[in-house]
């Protein structure tokens, strides 16, 4: 069976919510919604205090062309707009609005059939996914229209599903698979579309055998769609190593990008979304998110409308364990550390996890016995322990020399070092060091 | 011939071309180095801090010779004594420069500002810094995690263990600026020591709103412009609701500490104020009785322990003598002899 070819681990899945029911959560009584929920410039607020706004009303339009729009998730009046905590851990502006009843903007088709007809051209579908403030819904975010559209010069051989979901803990995607698999395939036709490809495969992780099957089924009625299983091994749901697994080839280092080996990736949520916004005229403003966590009472996955706090999703989990001391946004590995309960659930936000004491505690920082573990495993073919002790020197140059803004933050590093190094940190924050010289130096040019 | 007389020989003569190829380079090629730059850098405190701006000591002792005046140079580690040495080997006048403290503007302690989360990172400010906005509700606030203490290599800057805010040694501080540059929020600044190192300044640098800021930090400044307001030399600005005083203009009368709402202002190496409490006040006030007792001033209705409260606000004049004021003229005209 695929998978990819250089380094991986293979963390404990615990899938605690796995064959959970997706299940409607309760409006907010307040929603907010960060402006910077996606890669690229923030989005630029359109409403203002008083206005009143509908169930898919836009609120903010895109602040340039790597950017996306946002749509309210709730209806109700404009309360302000202000700075907020948001998953980054750094106060953002958003937008704060009270709930009132559930009115939805008439322009959404909010029937449940099945329209697997489309008649829009390839630019109309672009056009549609951009209108709808579409992003990727596998966590990166990245908005989905920009990637559509391929820079000039490129061209799209192959459109990858990325239904791997190999992070621990999260079944979103899993459970969207099983309940919603007519409409994803509608979703991938869409996207095969309007890059003008004629193949598509939808890579789905071995630990899912009733979504591949459920799947494979679906995909019958499709022309050139393939349902490929692909080997459990993490962290095969990063782009560059689901291209590797599916088609035996290798993106170059940065600025390469995966459009250059002809692959277009998206995530299975993200062609769902798609399907809603071009045949359903829904923009994107609810998903599913995955609540769990060893200490809570009901781990589940819910479809949750954006702007929600996550303290709302906790309590319908069966509340808040007493001895919960760490709050992940996302999932254990890549996931970030949040500041408070009441952070609001993004385009991002695929997940919430609770941790207690003993399952986030860290042992002691020691130091490198150069054992070369991390150097095996990690999947960018990078030296995680030389990356590390560069960065505690501060040698800037020579950690751009050895590659580090390849590194794809995946925490393989971190979770094998028997020294408990804290290598993914060192890292992260190397990478935005590095990235701000890179930036200053072009920016000179 | 003999071959230990050849061996000799020929190595000798090897060895006298040698040295005389030797001579004439170091005659030709020599690089001239004016001697001054030596004797300066041998009077430098050798620390190679970087603290005057220049590389090293000797960066330093290169600049001052090449230099036409000394102006805008200064040692901080050596201070005054140094410049004066450097001066006279130079022929050259010094300007007598103010010395200058590092002065970390936050108070934002355990007590005074409570933590939300506790960080379980690299043990680094700049590292922290980049994660979030820090363990408290101020993200613009000191973060603790000594990155000032790590980079002072003069044992002078250490983070208290339980406030987890840094204190300045000042015998041991050389203004070298080392702790400016690795504090990631700009909290720490190089201030003039002050006359009898005494100074004053706002310890705090939160620009939100003062509600905001007020509700995460006790000591906050709320930008609310009392101290401002209260200032007889115009010192103090207010910028992003946060009050900053220049220490060129300040003349450390600490007007501005007693006014603040929230003791954001921070007065340091002064002796302890009078400070009249309620329980001292009634000692005062008692002795302000004895007093109008003894001596034959026109005796009024008006109790004396009212005037106490009076004598309170004017707290730098005696008390007695306040009271007696008090005691005979009306309440306006306090407020101008006081």
């Amino acid at each position: 069976m695929k998978t990819f070819r250089i380094g991986g681990v293979h963390p404990p899945q615990n899938k605690l919510s796995a064959g959970k029911k997706i299940e409607t959560l309760a409006l907010p009584k307040q929603a907010v919604f960060p402006l910077s929920q996606h890669i690229g410039a923030p989005a630029v607020a359109m409403v203002k205090r008083g206005d009143e706004v509908k169930v898919g009303t836009q609120i903010a339009q895109a602040g340039g062309f790597v950017s996306a729009a946002i749509f309210s998730s709730v209806s109700g009046k404009v309360a302000k707009i202000d700075n907020v905590y948001d998953a980054s851990g750094f106060r953002k502006p958003a937008i704060i609005i009270n709930v009132d009843g559930d009115e939805w903007e008439p322009t959404i088709d909010r029937s449940t059939d099945l329209i697997q007809k489309c008649d829009f051209s390839a630019e109309q579908i672009i056009e549609k996914v951009k209108a709808a403030g579409m992003v990727g819904m596998g966590g990166a975010c990245f908005p989905t229209h920009v990637k559509l559209s391929p820079p000039p010069g490129f061209v799209a051989e192959i459109l990858i599903i990325n239904a791997v979901e190999c992070e621990p803990y999260l079944t979103a995607d899993h459970q969207l698979m099983l309940e919603k698999a007519p409409e994803i395939m509608v979703g991938v036709s869409l996207l095969m579309k309007a890059i003008h490809v004629n193949k598509a495969v939808i890579a789905i992780e071995n630990n899912k055998p009733d979504a591949i099957e459920l799947m494979s089924k679906v995909a019958e009625d499709f022309l050139g769609i393939e349902v490929l299983p692909l080997q459990v091994k993490y962290p095969q749901g990063g782009e560059k190593q689901l291209i590797d697994a599916v088609l035996d080839r290798q993106v170059a280092a940065p600025p390469a990008l995966p459009i250059s080996e002809g692959a277009v990736v998206q995530n299975v949520g993200t062609a769902f979304a798609v399907y809603e916004a071009v045949q359903k005229n829904k923009p994107l403003f609810e998903r599913v998110v995955t609540v769990t966590g060893k200490l809570l009472p009901h781990p589940s996955n819910f479809l949750v409308r954006m702007g929600t706090p996550i303290s709302q999703l906790i309590e319908a989990a069966g509340g808040m364990p007493e001895d919960t001391s760490k709050i992940i946004g996302g999932g254990p590995m890549m996931g970030k550390a949040l500041v408070s309960a009441e952070i609001p659930i993004c385009k991002g936000s695929s997940g919430v996890l609770l941790m207690g004491d003993a399952e986030a505690h860290r042992n002691e920082v020691q130091n490198c016995i150069r054992c070369g573990k991390c150097v095996g495993i990690c999947p960018m073919g990078l030296e995680p322990y030389l990356l590390g002790a560069l960065f505690e020197q501060s040698n800037w140059e020579r950690l751009e020399k050895e590659e580090i803004m390849s590194c794809i933050e995946c925490g393989s590093c971190q979770f094998t070092c028997p020294s408990n190094r804290p290598l993914l940190e060192y890292c992260r924050i190397g990478k935005v060091t590095v990235g701000g010289k890179i930036r200053a130096r072009n920016a000179k040019k | 011939m003999n071959p230990i007389l050849i061996a000799v020989f020929s190595l000798g003569a090897v060895g006298l071309i040698a040295a005389a190829v030797l001579y004439i380079a170091s005659k030709k090629f020599a690089v001239y180095e004016d001697p001054r730059i030596a004797q300066v850098a041998e009077v430098l405190p050798q620390a190679n801090c970087g603290g005057c701006g220049y590389p090293g000591c000797a960066g330093f002792a290169a600049a001052c010779v090449k230099a036409d005046s000394l102006s805008g140079k200064f040692c901080p580690v050596g201070g005054q004594p140094v410049m004066e040495k450097v001066a006279a080997i130079l022929g050259q006048q010094v300007e007598v420069t103010e010395p200058k403290v590092a002065v970390v503007r936050c108070n934002g302690t355990c007590e005074n500002r409570p933590r939300l989360t506790k960080y379980e990172g690299i043990q680094s400010c700049a590292v922290l810094a980049s994660t979030y906005s820090g363990e408290t509700g101020c993200s613009y606030g000191c973060l603790g995690c000594g990155d000032c203490e790590d980079a002072c290599q003069f044992d002078a800057i250490h983070v208290n263990p339980v406030t987890l805010i840094p204190e300045v040694v000042e015998d041991k501080c050389t203004a070298c600026g080392a702790c400016v540059t690795a504090c990631p929020k700009d909290i720490i600044e190089l201030r003039p020591k002050g006359k009898k190192n005494r100074r004053v300044y706002v310890s705090c640098v939160n620009k939100d709103k003062g509600a905001v800021s007020n509700k995460v930090c006790k000591t906050s400044c709320i930008g609310c412009g009392k101290c401002a307001k209260v200032c007889p030399f115009g010192a103090i600005t207010i910028e992003n609701n946060l009050a900053y005083i220049d220490p060129e203009i300040c003349k450390s009368c600490r007007k501005c500490v007693a006014v603040c709402p929230t003791h954001a202002i921070t007065e340091v190496n002064f002796p302890p104020r009078r400070v009249i409490n309620p329980a001292v006040a009634n000692n005062v006030a008692a002795a302000q009785q004895k007093v109008a007792a003894k001596k034959p001033i026109e005796k009024t209705e008006q109790p004396l322990k009212e005037a106490a409260p009076k004598a309170a606000e004017n707290a730098p004049k005696p008390a007695p003598k306040a009271a007696a004021t008090v005691a005979v003229k009306p309440a306006d005209e306090v407020e101008k002899k006081g």
